[in-house]
C-alpha cells in the first residue's frame, strides 16, 4: 500500500504505487459512436498546473474532469478527479491527451476496464491499516 | 520714539489694523536702516509680521473699561486715535524694530569681517608674485643678472596665470551671499588659512634666501614666483573640489516632513555640513510645499478640543492627589466612551468634498464665460476700428466683475482668501490676457494652494528661522541625523538616510534564447 502523502506523482527512477479501484464500463452506443460518458484533461503534452483536481501539480497524468449524468462511467462508479492508472491494460500514467483518447474510443471495444486512484482510497486503506 | 508710545490706539477692526501697521513698519524701516540693509535685496530672513488681531488695546485695559462705562459722554470726554497714523507706531511695532536693529548689527559685523579677511587675504595673494619679481629690480638693479627671452617668456605665462586666477576666484568666490547661516563654513575657514600658511612660507623663504642674500640670479626668482602661481592656480583647483565638486553626487535622501500637515518630500544631496543641507532644505521648501495656511488647521484644533473637554474627574477618596493615576483613569474613560466623533469627520469631509466642487465648477463655467466676451484684436483691425480699444489692464476690469462673485465663494470654500487680494486677482486677469493664456490657465492659480513663492511676502508665515540640531551644525551628514527647521509658526522635521549601497551585477541574455510553447489544456469527452 502506498504511503499517505506520496501521492501518484511520477518520481523518477521509482516505480509508482497507487491503490486502485477496478472500473468496468460497458460502452453506450449513439447513433454510430460509442460512448462512455466522461471526459479527460491532462497528458505528457499539456500543462499539469492547470489540472484542479490533482494533489501534486507536476503530475502529467490523465484525470476524469466531468462525468455526465446517468451515463455508462457514473453507472459503473466512475468518479470526477479520478486519475486513469491503466486502460485495458495500457498504460495512461505517460501518455500524451491525444493517445489517450483513442486508447478509451477504439471502436472495436466495447467494454473497458480501467484501473483508477483517488485520494480517499489511499485513505480508507490507511484507515483500514490502523484499525 | 517716546512722543509715539504715548499715543492711545484703538483698532477699529482686523482688516485695519493689518493694512496700517503693515504701512507704518514699512514706514519705520525705510527710515531707520538705510544702509546696512542695502545688501539685503535677497535675504530671506526679515523677522515675521504677526497678522493675529489684537485681543485688547495695546495700552492697558483701563481704556477700554472706562469706554464702556461712559457710553454717554465718549464723544466728549475721550480722545481716541483710531488705527495707527502714518507717523506713530504701536509697541509691536516698536519691539520688532528694536529687534530687527540688534539682530542685522550682530549678524552684518560677522558676515563683514568674514568678508575683510578674505579679501585682504586675496589682495594680498594676489600682489606677492607680482612683488616677488618687481622687488629685486628696485632694489639692487645693476647687480642682476641679465636675462633676455626665458624671462620675457616667464613674464608673459606670470602674466596670463594670474588672469585665468582672478577669473577663476571671481566666478568662484565673488558670488552674492544668498543666505547667512549660523556658522563659519569649515571647508572655507581652512582654505584662507592654507593659503596663508602657504603664502607665509613663501615670503619667509624669500626674504631670507632672496631679499637678504641679494641674490643676483634674477632667472631663478622669476621662476621661483612662477612656481608660487602655479601652486595657487592648485589651491583654487582643490577649492573647486572641495566646496563645488564634493557635494555634487547624491549620497544621502533627507526626508522633509512639515510639522502642522505632515506633507513631506523627499530630496537627494551629497556630503554637506548640516547647515548647508538645512539650507538646501529651505531653498527646496520655497518652491515645492504649499504655502502654510492655518485657516486649514482650525478643524483639527476643534476636534483636539473636544476630546479634551469630555471628562472631568473628580476626587471622591480623599484629598491625595494622584496626578497619574487621574489620567491614566481619564484614557481608559475615553477609550471606552463611544464617540462617534468618526462618523462627524467622515460626514463633515465628504459634504466639504461635494461644496468645494460644486463651487468649483460654477467657476469654471463663469470663467469660460467671462473669456468669451474678450477678443484681441489683430494689427489690422486696431488701425480700423480706433473706438473702443481698451489695453489688456482695462479688459481685465471689464470682465472681472461677472467673474468676481463665483470666485470669492470659491476661495471663501477652499480657505484662500486671504492669500488673493482684488489687486492681485486683476494683474493675474491682465497677465493672463496679455499671454493669450486660456480660462483653465488663468484658474490654475486659485483652484489648488501653490508653492509659497507664488504668494505675496507678507503672507508667507516663514521668514525667519532656526536651526535646531543635536550635532554640531559644521559636522557632516550621517545616516540617521535629525534636525528641525523652526519658524514661528511651524516647523520642518529633517530625517538623514544613506543611500544604500548598490551591488550591481551583469547577466548576458542571447537573444536568440527566448522561445516560447503554448500552455494546452485540452478537454475531450469519450
Amino acid at each position: 500500500a502506498g504511503t499517505g502523502g506520496a501521492g501518484t506523482a511520477f518520481v523518477p527512477g521509482q516505480p509508482v504505487t497507487a491503490v486502485v479501484q477496478r472500473i468496468e464500463i460497458h460502452k453506450l452506443r449513439q447513433g454510430d459512436n460509442l460512448i462512455l460518458g466522461f471526459s479527460i484533461g491532462g497528458g505528457i503534452d499539456q500543462d499539469p498546473t492547470q489540472n484542479p483536481f490533482s494533489e501534486d501539480k507536476t503530475d502529467k497524468g490523465i484525470y476524469v474532469t466531468r462525468v455526465t449524468q446517468g451515463g455508462p462511467a457514473e453507472v459503473a462508479g466512475l468518479q470526477i478527479g479520478d486519475k486513469i492508472m491503466q486502460v485495458n491494460g495500457w498504460d495512461m500514467t505517460m501518455v500524451t491527451h491525444d493517445q489517450a483518447r483513442k486508447r478509451l474510443t477504439k471502436r472495436n471495444e466495447e467494454v473497458v476496464r480501467l484501473l483508477v486512484t483517488r485520494q480517499s482510497l489511499q485513505k480508507a486503506v490507511q484507515q483500514s491499516m490502523m484499525s | 520714539m517716546s512722543a509715539a508710545m504715548d499715543t492711545e490706539s484703538t483698532y477699529s477692526g482686523y482688516s485695519h489694523y493689518s493694512g496700517h501697521s503693515k504701512k507704518a513698519h514699512r514706514q519705520g524701516s525705510r527710515d531707520r536702516h538705510k544702509s546696512p540693509r542695502s545688501k539685503d535685496g535677497s535675504r530671506s530672513e526679515k523677522s515675521v509680521t504677526i497678522q493675529t488681531p489684537p485681543a485688547e488695546p495695546l495700552l492697558g485695559n483701563d481704556a477700554s473699561r472706562a469706554e464702556e462705562g461712559q457710553d454717554d459722554n465718549w464723544g466728549e470726554t475721550t480722545t481716541a486715535i483710531t488705527g495707527t497714523s502714518e507717523h506713530s507706531i504701536s509697541q509691536e511695532d516698536i519691539a520688532r524694530i528694536s529687534k530687527d536693529l540688534e539682530d542685522s548689527i550682530g549678524l552684518d559685523c560677522k558676515r563683514y569681517l568674514g568678508l575683510t579677511v578674505a579679501a585682504v587675504l586675496g589682495l594680498l595673494v594676489f600682489l606677492t608674485p607680482i612683488a616677488f619679481i618687481l622687488l629685486p629690480q628696485i632694489l639692487w638693479r645693476e647687480d642682476l643678472e641679465p636675462c633676455g627671452t626665458v624671462c620675457e617668456g616667464l613674464f608673459i605665462s606670470v602674466a596670463f596665470k594670474l588672469l585665468i586666477l582672478l577669473i577663476g576666484t571671481w566666478a568662484l568666490f565673488f558670488r552674492q551671499p544668498k543666505a547667512d547661516l549660523p556658522r563659519v563654513f569649515v571647508f572655507r575657514a581652512l582654505l584662507l588659512v592654507l593659503i596663508f600658511l602657504f603664502v607665509f612660507s613663501y615670503w619667509l623663504f624669500y626674504g631670507v634666501r632672496i631679499l637678504d642674500s641679494k641674490d643676483t640670479n634674477y632667472q631663478g626668482i622669476v621662476q621661483y614666483a612662477v612656481s608660487l602661481v602655479d601652486a595657487l592656480l592648485f589651491i583654487h583647483y582643490l577649492a573647486i573640489v572641495l566646496l563645488e565638486l564634493r557635494q555634487l553626487q547624491p549620497t544621502f535622501t533627507v526626508k522633509v516632513v512639515r510639522s502642522t500637515d505632515g506633507e513631506s518630500r523627499y530630496y537627494s544631496l551629497g556630503h554637506l555640513s548640516i547647515q548647508r543641507a538645512a539650507l538646501v532644505v529651505l531653498e527646496n521648501y520655497y518652491r515645492d510645499f504649499t504655502v502654510y495656511n492655518p485657516a486649514l488647521l482650525t478643524a483639527s484644533k476643534s476636534r483636539a478640543a473636544k476630546h479634551m473637554a469630555g471628562l472631568k474627574v473628580y476626587n471622591v477618596d480623599g484629598p491625595g492627589n494622584n496626578a497619574s493615576g487621574q489620567s491614566r483613569a481619564m484614557i481608559a474613560a475615553a477609550a471606552r466612551r463611544r464617540d462617534s466623533s468618526h462618523n462627524e469627520l467622515y460626514y463633515e469631509e465628504a459634504d466639504h468634498e461635494r461644496r468645494v466642487k460644486k463651487r468649483r465648477a460654477r467657476l469654471v463655467v463663469a470663467v469660460e464665460e467671462a473669456f468669451t466676451h474678450i477678443k484681441r484684436l489683430q494689427a489690422e483691425e486696431q488701425q480700423k476700428a480706433p473706438g473702443e480699444m481698451m489695453d489688456p489692464r482695462e479688459a481685465a476690469q471689464a470682465i472681472f466683475p461677472s467673474m468676481a462673485r463665483a470666485l470669492q465663494k470659491y476661495l471663501r470654500t477652499t480657505r484662500q482668501q486671504q492669500y488673493h487680494s482684488m489687486e492681485s486677482i486683476l494683474q493675474h486677469l491682465s497677465f493672463c490676457i496679455t499671454n493669450n493664456m486660456t480660462p483653465k490657465a488663468f484658474l490654475e492659480r486659485y483652484l489648488n494652494p501653490g508653492p509659497t513663492l507664488q504668494y505675496d511676502r507678507d503672507r508667507w508665515f516663514s521668514k525667519q528661522w532656526t536651526l535646531i540640531s543635536e550635532e554640531a551644525v559644521t559636522s557632516g551628514l550621517q545616516d540617521g541625523v535629525v534636525f528641525v527647521l523652526k519658524c514661528l509658526d511651524f516647523s520642518l522635521v529633517v530625517n538623514v538616510k544613506k543611500i544604500p549601497f548598490i551591488k550591481l551585477s551583469e547577466e548576458f541574455i542571447d537573444p536568440k534564447s527566448h522561445k516560447f510553447v503554448l500552455r494546452l489544456q485540452s478537454e475531450t469527452s469519450v
